[in-house]
């Protein structure tokens, strides 16, 4: 039973919490703010808060010079087309970890998580010649496998977890029941795994969409995606603040609400069922 | 339990999985491996084979490891203290009873998802810019000199703003094991006399230890890795050149492939000895 | 029909035997429980008789019909789980119903069987409800349900009373020895509590450590009991065994008199001793008595006598065995005669 607080007492923490909470959100808000401004007021001494003129200007002059769309587009595709493609394999996978468990099964979950602690960078530049060689370089496909087996582990980790929840007794009932396999994954294991499913679905799309080392090298032009698009404002010509913020800002917003949607889900997703 | 029947299904479902991770860690692997044994510099159209060790031996005598390997540990083990310290103090607060709890959690927890680049531009432009950044401002009004902060606090400036990325993450899985404390417990401790210090100290302290554990090894799994915060913000210069990013320098934009392929190795080898620690702790925690 | 034949079935976990060959044979509509201490191997006997478990020797007939190797949904068993295992994301209706949908039940038949089932489980008020906003006791009964409508050739329980409360699980008892009363169909059911088991059981089959000590109605059990073990844990509470002088002049290694069994005077009797604690439950009364003289195995013997009578702890008393109601035991824990 929580006992009842003082009023003083959550005044205090209230306020705390909150001045915390701006500060930290703070950077994001910024930006959007500068996002509307125009360049002059974004680097306006002192700084304007709310008082400025509204402008979209800043929004259509990104999408003109730098196709946001284009870019946009990629990393939808790359961020779906990897985590589709990892749930396809990773879905067996777990599943038959979770419920058929070997005196192996730890030592291969434990491996498949060690294959995500190698760093990036030792296989950089087989991949970058690999991707030559098949010439897959600067494509769509090359991002979604490669993506798609960078965060493999995770959402086999995930699945994992979430499948290790169902109880054995349910599938076994569902046997004595006189389901086939197929009913069984079709009218238990699917309804009864299925918001799992779609918070691994969740992350690692999220993941995937934040990806910035391979995304960053492996593309050029064609496949790039926001990651790089964003990379591309890094040197600054002229009078930039406002039309930087109003592309990061088109770069987050995506995500950072399917994010606030799936923080619920978030804290076992990643940490692989560790923490509930 | 399963029959002999769903044991042979089962193997084959995980067949994929395995084989592709199989496939996906061994094949470049080796094939950095076998590079680091070259002298392999395809500008210049050396492809020398073998060299034996010596990319080995170029690359840690060389002034730039040693100084990588310590750039990595400084800028790993900041952020992981902030984060952690951060994140156990403010999982607490949010832990207490307050208003508005909902909407504080969310503007807490934004930050992760933040694409990298952007927060690193973002903090590079827009604060740390000793110019029109808002901290120059902030600086100027209370009469001091603006800090150009990327030249003159550079691994602090990186370690501040991969730090607010992942402080959110280390706040959000310490707050979910805050909440999953039983309040009888603490109710317990506060009747045999315990202190609210203690109480944290002897009582909540230890039951975040697993999630701190978990914190620290996804954390350094990451972290190990940053790279876009570095390059776009420093490019590795004034000290910020971690042992990835050094390897990256080498295999990509001098395209001295033996020499990084061996970095590369080493960068391996380091992180497999995080791993193996870390691993251990986890797999104990799956056992309970 | 439901005739389970159990012929040398053995069960072994890679190098652990939890179960050697053990034959058993269970016929047309008895009620057998199966009762053992935890870790028996109860348990793992009906999962290998439901095919949830691959026997690792032996053979199991169902109806004269080897089924050693035939699937669990083909065996024509319905089990009811410990844990009720419900579909969660079904309602009360589609849970019952999963078993015949399986079977391509016609809708009519199911929807006639549906309501059969509730109105005997007194579930028709919560047929649209999810199980997650049932009482255990309502669960159980769904669980019960799912199990009939599939007309099962036996129902096999593990432990389905153990998630619910004393006053429920008594309940819950009775409403099944009557749905076994209706049906007639053959049940096997898995307990640790030997209060169960005696209540419901044609045929109680005590398990220890894989092993069957013996097997026989509950008044058998309670009578003759074959060895120590069966002696000790049959009957509550437990029986008081003896050893040394007093079970060497019933020609036997130990003898065990059943607390109801003791004849109470505070005047005289065989054995002297002082009243430890005494719990009044109003029927009876139990009385854990330290022996002055009696030579047992347990620091105290237990006493069940009237409820009426007014012994306090700290009073003397004496304690003679009735007539007739010495169990004696031999040195390897075998009955004499």
């Amino acid at each position: 039973m929580a006992r009842a607080v003082t009023t003083q007492r959550k005044i205090v923490a209230t306020a705390a919490a909150w001045i915390i909470g701006l500060a930290i959100f703070f950077p994001i808000l910024w930006t959007v703010l500068t996002s509307f401004k125009t360049e002059a007021q974004a680097i306006a001494d002192p700084p304007v808060w709310f008082g400025f003129d509204w402008t979209l200007e800043n929004y259509s002059v990104v999408q003109e010079r730098s196709n946001y769309f284009r870019f946009l587009m990629n990393s939808v595709i790359i961020a779906v087309g990897s985590t589709v493609l990892g749930l396809l394999i990773a879905i067996p996978s777990a599943w038959s970890m979770a419920f058929v468990p070997g005196k192996r099964t730890k030592d291969v979950l434990m491996w498949m998580l060690s294959t995500k602690m190698l760093p990036a960078v030792g296989v950089l530049f087989p991949i970058v010649l690999i991707a030559r060689f098949l010439d897959l370089y600067d494509t769509h496909i090359l991002l979604i496998v490669v993506l798609m087996l960078m965060n493999l582990p995770i959402i086999i980790w995930m699945l994992y977890t979430y499948f290790k929840e169902i109880p054995v007794d349910i599938l076994e009932a569902a046997r004595m029941d006189g389901a086939s396999l197929r009913s069984e994954i079709i009218y238990v294991l699917t309804p009864m795994a299925l918001p799992g499913i779609a918070s691994t679905m969740l992350l690692n799309i999220i993941l995937a969409w934040n990806e910035a080392f391979w995304t960053l090298n492996l593309t050029t032009t064609k496949a790039a995606p926001l990651t790089a698009f964003i990379a591309s404002y890094s040197s600054p010509e002229g009078l930039f603040y406002a039309k930087l913020s109003a592309a990061s800002t088109m770069a987050i917003a995506p995500i950072l609400i399917m994010g606030w949607f799936s923080q619920k889900q978030l804290v076992r997703g990643l940490t692989f069922g560790a923490v509930k | 339990m399963a029959t002999q029947h769903s044991r042979a299904a089962a193997r084959l479902m995980n067949a994929p999985a395995v084989f592709v991770l199989l496939v996906w860690m061994l094949i470049p692997l080796c094939m950095t491996i076998y590079f680091s044994f070259m002298d392999y510099r395809p500008l210049r159209g050396v492809a020398d084979c073998c060299v034996g060790f010596e990319n080995y031996e170029r690359f840690v005598t060389s002034s730039s490891f040693l100084s990588s390997v310590g750039t990595t540990l400084l800028m790993v083990g900041g952020i992981l203290a902030i984060t952690v310290i951060g994140g156990v103090l403010l999982a607490l607060l949010l832990d207490q009873p307050i208003w508005g709890q909902g909407i504080v959690r969310i503007l807490v927890i934004a930050p992760f998802f933040v694409m990298p680049t952007v927060s690193a531009l973002v903090w590079k432009n827009m604060f740390m810019n000793p110019v029109n950044g808002l901290f120059a401002y902030l600086w100027k009004f209370f009469g001091a000199t603006p800090i150009d902060w990327l030249s003159e606090l550079p691994l602090f400036s990186i370690i501040w703003i991969v730090s607010w990325q992942w402080l959110p993450f280390a706040t959000l899985i310490l707050l979910t094991a805050v909440q999953s404390l039983s309040s009888e417990q603490l109710e317990a401790a506060e009747m045999d006399g315990a202190s609210a210090l203690s109480r944290f100290y002897y009582i909540i302290l230890p039951h975040l230890g697993r999630a701190i554990t978990v914190v620290i090894l996804i954390q350094t799994i990451f972290l190990l890795s940053i790279f876009a915060e570095i390059f776009v913000t420093t490019n590795g210069a004034f000290g910020t050149r971690t042992l990835t990013y050094l390897v990256y320098q080498r295999v990509l934009e001098s395209q001295n492939i033996g020499l990084g392929s061996a970095g590369g190795i080493l960068a391996v080898i380091l992180a497999n000895i995080v791993a193996i620690f870390l691993m251990r702790i986890v797999g104990k925690n799956l056992d309970n | 029909m439901g005739r389970i034949t159990l012929d040398k079935v053995a069960k072994s976990f890679g190098e652990v035997n939890v179960i050697p060959p053990l034959d058993l044979t269970i016929e047309d509509g008895e009620f057998v429980v199966f009762v053992g201490p935890s870790g028996c191997g109860k348990s793992t006997l009906l999962r290998l008789i439901a095919g949830l478990e691959d026997v690792s020797g032996g053979q199991i007939r169902i109806d004269k019909v080897d089924a050693t190797h035939t699937p669990p949904a083909k065996r024509g068993l319905a089990m009811v789980f410990q844990s009720y295992a419900l579909y969660p994301h079904m309602s009360v209706r589609k849970n019952i119903a999963f078993p015949m949908k399986m079977a391509n039940v016609p809708q009519a038949e199911q929807d006639k069987r549906i309501d059969y089932a509730a109105k005997v489980l007194n579930l028709s008020d919560y047929l649209d409800r999810r199980p997650g906003q049932l009482s255990g006791g309502q669960r159980q009964r769904v669980a019960i349900g799912r199990a009939i409508v599939r007309e099962p050739a036996a129902f096999l329980f593990d432990e389905p009373l153990s998630n619910l409360d004393a006053a429920l699980r008594v309940n819950m008892r009775l409403e099944i020895s009557e749905l076994h009363n209706n049906l007639k169909t053959t049940m096997i059911y898995v307990t640790h509590d030997q209060v169960e088991a005696m209540t419901m059981a044609d045929k109680i089959v005590v398990l220890q450590a894989g092993v069957i000590e013996q097997v026989g109605s509950p008044l058998e059990l309670y009578q003759t009991p074959r060895n120590l073990f069966v002696a000790g844990f049959i009957g509550s509470p437990k029986m008081n065994f003896f050893k040394g002088a007093d079970a060497a002049g019933h020609d036997a290694a130990t003898i065990g008199v059943r607390p109801e069994h003791l004849t109470v005077s505070t005047t005289e009797g065989l054995w002297k001793g002082t009243v430890g604690v005494a719990e009044h439950l109003g029927s009876d009364t139990f009385l854990y008595v330290h022996p002055e003289t009696a030579d047992t195995v347990e620091d105290t013997i237990t006493v069940r006598v009237d409820g009426e009578m007014a012994l306090r702890h700290g009073d003397t008393v004496w304690l003679t065995p009735q007539d007739g109601k010495t169990h004696r035991f031999d040195g390897a824990g075998l009955r004499i005669g």
